[in-house]
């Protein structure tokens, strides 16, 4: 019997196929980028602490909010819109630290820069139960956003970059990390949330 | 007497459509290495607030994701419109949280569990309430990697 030659498969057709999955896919397919603010959380407290380290009141920014949203700033009610200049102010403080109204100073030895005086800045926070999440949102942005913009100036008069530039040269310059380290270390970013109080339980 | 020959006049050669399918398998290609399957079906509304110091989410196969908010409508009349927490497919309290935590570690790579972060994925209208109650669960569970998501604007004040 003569061997029958293979019948040539019809492609014609994979292109149909191949769109049908296609549009499946485009369907389907969300490309939205995960965004958000990175926080981290205080480690659990066991028991309750004996001495609590006091801190002074000058030293604190507190930023207190209501149940109906309204901001709190160091006893003065505020608009939103100037959280991000009053924390930035509080942030820099005074430079010779002597302003009573400011956070002091602490000698801290640094990388490239020596031992120099860092500010005892603390951001406190603290919201309601029934604040909007919009609204913890709005004031955690302001404060980060202040920080953000104050290690920004720091890197550009010391160093002549941003912070992003930095942290895009960290990668290869070791010098670059340590100058970001510098201004982070110069700047910490230190927002404390108060731990929520149970009233009726 | 010229040597070139005048083209055929009328009658449009047919485009050939033989290089279609290679250009389809490439796009589909695309979009399937691309395409991330929704885990999830939304069981509360959530509508995420908008910031401008935003990072992006890295390692996604590292981040868990707590919702906040209220049911939606067609949950509206077994749980209410008060807001609620969703944990995978179903409602929780915050009770459950804690052994939530455990079972998303447990899906993942011990050498990697400290760097697992957990998204709040909560509503713009949500109560901090709520919000706080998890948070405390998540330190209870010593999870402390948080992340609020949300949407990148540039300006939030308007």
């Amino acid at each position: 019997m003569a061997r029958r030659q293979a019948p040539e498969i019809n492609a014609g057709s994979m292109a149909d196929i191949a769109f049908l999955l296609l549009i499946f896919f485009l369907v389907t397919t969300t490309m939205d980028v995960d965004t958000g603010l990175t926080r981290r959380l205080p480690p659990p407290i066991e028991e309750p602490l004996e001495d609590i380290p006091e801190v002074k009141q000058r030293n604190v920014f507190q930023v207190l909010v209501n149940a109906n949203d309204d901001l709190l700033v160091e006893g003065e009610p505020m608009d939103i819109s100037n959280l991000r200049e009053e924390a930035k102010n509080f942030i820099v403080g005074d430079p010779n630290f002597q302003d009573p109204e400011m956070p002091e100073g602490k000698l801290t030895p640094l990388p490239i820069l020596g031992e120099v005086m860092v500010s005892k800045q603390i951001v406190s926070l603290q919201n309601d139960r029934g604040t909007s999440y919009d609204m913890y949102i709005k004031v955690q942005n302001e404060l980060v956003a202040a920080y953000n913009e104050v290690r920004d100036e720091f890197a550009q008069r010391k160093f002549g970059k941003t912070v992003k530039q930095l942290e895009k040269d960290a990668e290869l310059s070791e010098k670059a990390e340590m100058q970001l380290d510098v201004v982070k270390d110069f700047y910490p970013q230190r927002i404390s949330e108060a731990e929520p109080k149970n009233v009726g339980e | 007497m010229s040597k070139f020959k005048k083209k055929k006049a009328g009658g449009s050669p047919g485009i050939s459509t033989a290089s279609l399918p290679d250009i389809v398998f490439m796009l589909l290609f695309f979009f399937m290495v691309s395409t991330v399957m929704r885990e999830v079906t939304l069981k509360v509304e959530v509508k995420r607030p908008k910031a401008t110091e935003v990072n992006k989410l890295e390692r996604k196969s590292l981040v868990s994701y707590i919702y906040i908010g209220a049911p939606k409508k067609s949950f509206q009349d077994q749980f209410g419109t008060a807001d609620r927490i969703q944990l995978n497919d179903a409602f929780a309290t915050k009770n459950d949280i804690i052994q939530f935590v455990e079972a998303e570690r447990e899906q993942r790579n011990p050498a990697e569990v400290p760097l697992m972060t957990f998204s709040f994925k909560a509503d713009v209208d949500a109560e901090m309430g709520i919000v706080t109650d998890v948070k405390q669960e998540l330190r209870k569970a010593n999870a402390l990697k948080i992340n609020y998501s949300t949407y990148k604007t540039d300006n939030i004040l308007e």
